[in-house]
């Protein structure tokens, strides 16, 4: 019996190592001690990001080296993080909400629980970026493509619109990540510049025609690899995977639809202050640092590839120029991903 | 002995201590010295423990069974806050009619396909001449230690064109049949060979007198392990994302990207949760109430191993494919996505040390959590087998079968509405492990009492130990390698776990799962193998601790 118990006892023995583990060790966000960085922190700010992790983390430690604010971030994804924050409602550990797409930042904004973004920063924006509220500024832009395979395709032969995929003749022939909160932001300027009619023929053509992929950079790995000929996704992933070694991209090239159609969407990352936040100043601050000059330049300088929105500040010099993408004008603040999804679902998509 | 019996005590509180007398001054079983406890307390006080026992552990099971209801709670009033018009009209699609039937016909081919593959390595490997067996033994069980998602990752980089169903059967199988393999070569290795030797003298031939003295025995080991591959399927996310083959779970997981906690995720939920009621009652009525354990004089001998002759080849070729597919592809695969990766240093930095200890942590609190809660249900119905028992603990598995984000989404909602502090800390996401992998704790721990037939603690008794004493010095003993093995089939669910853990974890909290799932999604191979490198290297002496359990069992 004795032989048995041993391994019992060294598990015995190392659980309390383990759990000292647990709230110990670990580089914290932002200059949080080590120790505390398993925990929300009272006096630091709380920085729910749906918004891609790294470019964050880029921003709020440059913050924090700035203002000497701690930032800690908690990683999520647009909708149901901008769900979540509604379910915690008034008491949300959250200060500052980042969303990648702009309509989860809306579904937040209808339930009341952001508060006015205050001038100066909203007039730190290039013109007719900033929705008509005032409740959230964006913080990066981001456009719609169309990645093609150019050993199985060439560029006279890509639809003159996006909404020429629901044709037949495309059946099976691109690929598209629906389930993800970007191709729903596109579908959501669909809706509100083509109405529900349209947008739901689109979306059963959908259902029908297209190759389910994860997420964008499935979508545009699945078109390097000639599964699909060509693939909706946003920009930034392309010209990330180019810049790196183009082991997803090389034998793809991407379209702009241009001429202001749904497929020239152009989506916009925003950031906006909970009205429940404990730290509604330093909040506020944050937001003015992220769209000046010096958090949209750590934006650009992280390598997301996104656009800078901020007046004065240059995007990636290998991006085609933000206002020359002719994309179609919609306000953001009518976009609803919430009815896009009852559409999905009624298409049999989701 | 009794250095090692109160380490038994340490370790496994519930009825230990519930059974305790409430008197003041009275040592407790825990002391050290249990056997001079119990010489000195009355006849009396023996009796009312005897009496408060079953009561103490029945009122435990209780509220933990309630416990695990509580998501459901939860979960099905979500669903049909719409009201039964809205929900059979979301539920009437033809989409989920597609989705029912890819949960379906995945669960008929990997069930019966694990079944088989566990049930063959195992006799192989136990009651056969096969070379190198003990090697064997370790390398079938060895994928325990690859977390699925981590090998259908190697598969989708090995074969980028192998998805959909094919892909999702291939690898849920290899990933599961250890779950099979592991009770059965326990239960071969530890089953008396005697009363097959008795069917061979009375002229059955060997594969008839397998069939009818040693198979009937298999029975709770084989409906245990098909229950928990079956179970494990329905929740199983990881795997049939990378694989891009949508079933429920898949589907949920899409609602909660969309909505959060709206109806229609508590409405597939809730159909999830119909499924695993019928495969709970399929369980029960394959288990059968066959008791397993040995009572008779004279000690036990192995068994003879039948000879393969010319089906060693073959036998090897299996054996060797089942490896080759379950072992060496996932771990070469990593291999070669770390060497491809940045250099070296940068791999062991402080991010990757401090993600692997947070998860260590979490699989630590998440075990002890899960196998303290198991206890009073596995005890009560071992020794007061009742309709109400064997409920208790069923009920403990419909929790379970649900997807990790279920759970957490109904702990959010419950903790935000009920008890914020727990919200975003480690506790609630203990609790949620808890939870989803009771039947994991509770599996072993029903196999560990039925090696302590309760004819020896009446034994015990008799002979002058008094109630905790009995469970100190008789149960606990020959409990232990079942406990430990409760324990580490839960710290490796926990140490792999990814959609409750994604969202109940603390801000500022990141698991290997989490951090792998990360990467991966954004098919960063390479970035994503030094996590499924700790993964691996974390679940290696775990496993090698259930391979002693196998050996443990003569």
């Amino acid at each position: 019996m004795p032989k048995t118990s041993r391994p019992l006892l060294a598990l015995a023995l190392t659980l309390p190592l383990a759990l000292t583990a647990c709230g110990g060790g670990g580089g914290g966000n932002g200059g949080a001690p080590a120790e505390e960085a398993y925990e929300a922190q009272p006096d630091t700010l709380q920085i729910y990001s749906a918004q891609h992790i790294e470019v964050t983390e880029a921003v709020a430690e440059a913050f924090t080296e700035e203002t000497g604010i701690p930032t800690q971030v908690r990683d999520g994804q647009d909708s149901s993080m901008g769900h979540m924050i509604v379910q915690e409602g008034e008491s949300s550990p959250a200060d500052v909400f980042l969303t990648e797409n702009s309509p989860a930042m809306t579904v937040v904004e209808r339930e009341g629980l952001l508060a006015d973004v205050e001038r100066d920063t909203q007039a730190q924006l290039r013109e007719g970026l900033v929705p008509s509220s005032g409740k959230w500024v964006p913080i990066a832009a981001r456009s719609t493509v169309l990645v093609y395979n150019t050993e199985m395709i060439s560029e006279d032969e890509l639809p003159t619109s996006m909404m020429d995929l629901a044709d037949p003749e495309w059946a099976g022939k691109w690929g598209a990540a629906p389930g993800g909160a970007d191709f729903q932001a596109i579908v959501a300027g669909m809706l509100a510049e083509r109405g529900e009619d349209d947008t739901r023929a689109w979306l059963e053509a959908l259902a029908d025609n297209a190759q389910v992929y994860q997420n964008n950079i499935a979508t545009m790995k699945a078109v390097n690899a000639g599964e699909v000929p060509v693939g909706i996704m946003y920009h930034y992933y392309w010209y990330r995977d180019q810049a790196e070694a183009a082991e997803g991209s090389a034998n793809t090239k991407l379209h702009y639809f241009g001429g202001e159609d749904p497929g020239a969407f152009v989506s916009l990352s925003a950031g906006g202050v909970l009205e429940s936040s404990d730290m509604p100043e330093e909040a506020q601050q944050f937001l003015a640092y992220a769209t000046g000059p010096e958090g949209q330049q750590a934006l650009v300088d992280s390598g997301s590839m996104e656009y800078a929105v901020g007046e004065g500040v240059e995007s990636d010099p290998a991006l085609p120029p933000l206002d020359e993408l002719e994309s179609p004008d919609v306000d953001p603040s009518t976009l609803n991903s919430d009815e896009v999804i009852a559409l999905m679902t009624d298409a049999g998509i989701l | 002995m009794p250095a090692s019996s109160s380490a038994h005590a340490d370790s496994a509180p519930g009825p230990a201590a519930a059974t305790r007398p409430a008197g003041p001054g009275r040592p407790g079983p825990g002391s050290g010295h249990a056997s001079g406890a119990a010489a000195t307390s009355t006849h009396r006080a023996g009796a009312s423990r005897r009496a408060q026992g079953p009561w103490l552990a029945a009122l435990a099971a209780a509220v933990v069974a309630v416990v695990t209801l509580l998501p459901l709670l939860v979960v099905l009033p979500g669903a049909f806050a719409g009201g039964w018009e809205d929900a059979a009209r979301y539920l009437l699609r033809p989409r989920v009619g597609e989705l029912v039937a890819n949960t379906g016909v995945l669960i008929a081919v990997t069930v019966p396909a694990a079944v088989v593959v566990g049930v063959v390595a195992a006799w192989l490997v136990e009651r056969t001449a096969l070379p190198a067996a003990g090697l064997w033994r370790t390398l079938l069980l060895a994928p325990l230690a690859v977390p699925s998602f981590v090998s259908a990752y190697a598969w989708v980089t090995v074969a980028p064109g192998f998805t959909g169903f094919g892909g999702a059967a291939l690898v849920t199988t290899l990933a599961y049949y250890p779950f099979v393999f592991l009770p059965v070569a326990a239960l071969l290795r530890a089953l008396d060979p005697g009363d097959e030797e008795v069917a061979r003298s009375l002229g059955l031939s060997p594969t008839a007198a397998m069939v009818r003295t040693v198979l009937p025995r298999l029975r709770p080991a084989l409906s245990g392990g098909a229950l928990l591959v079956a179970l494990h399927l329905l929740a199983e996310y990881g795997v049939l994302e990378m694989m891009r083959f949508q079933t429920f779970t898949t589907a949920i997981m899409q609602q909660y990207a969309v909505g959060f906690s709206d109806s229609a995720g508590s409405l597939l939920a809730s159909v999830l949760v119909g499924l695993c009621l019928v495969a709970l009652l399929l369980d029960l009525a394959a288990r059968g109430r066959r008791r397993v354990a040995r009572l008779g004089a004279g000690t036990q001998r192995r068994g003879v191993p039948h000879p393969l002759g010319s089906w060693t080849v073959p036998s090897l070729l299996f054996l060797a494919a089942v490896v080759g597919a379950a072992l060496v592809v996932p771990v070469v695969t990593v291999v070669r996505w770390l060497l491809a990766g940045q250099d070296a240093a940068s791999l062991f930095d402080g991010g990757l040390l401090a993600v692997t200890l947070s998860t260590l942590g979490l699989a630590v609190l998440g075990a002890v959590a899960a196998t303290v809660a198991a206890f009073p249900g596995a005890w009560l119905l071992n020794r007061r087998r009742s309709a109400l028992t064997l409920a208790l603990e069923r009920v403990t598995f419909i929790a379970s079968s649900l997807p990790g984000v279920v759970i957490g989404l109904a702990l959010v909602t419950l903790a935000v509405a009920w008890v914020r502090p727990l919200y975003q800390t480690v506790w609630l996401a203990v609790l949620a492990y808890a939870i989803l992998f009771l039947p994991r704790a509770m599996v072993s721990l029903r196999a560990g009492l039925a090696a302590a037939p309760p004819e020896l603690s009446e034994a015990a008794r008799s002979l002058g130990l008094r109630g905790p004493a009995v469970l100190v010095r008789v149960v606990l003993p020959l409990m232990a390698p079942a406990v430990r093995t409760g324990l580490v089939l839960v710290a490796l669910a926990v140490s792999t776990e990814l959609t409750a853990t994604l969202l109940l974890a603390p801000t500022g909290m990141d698991t290997l799962a989490l951090s792998f799932w990360r990467e991966a999604s954004q098919l960063d191979y390479a970035a994503a193998a030094p996590y499924a490198a700790v993964m691996i290297v974390l679940s290696v002496p775990l496993t090698l601790l259930l391979r002693r359990q196998i050996l443990e069992e003569e």
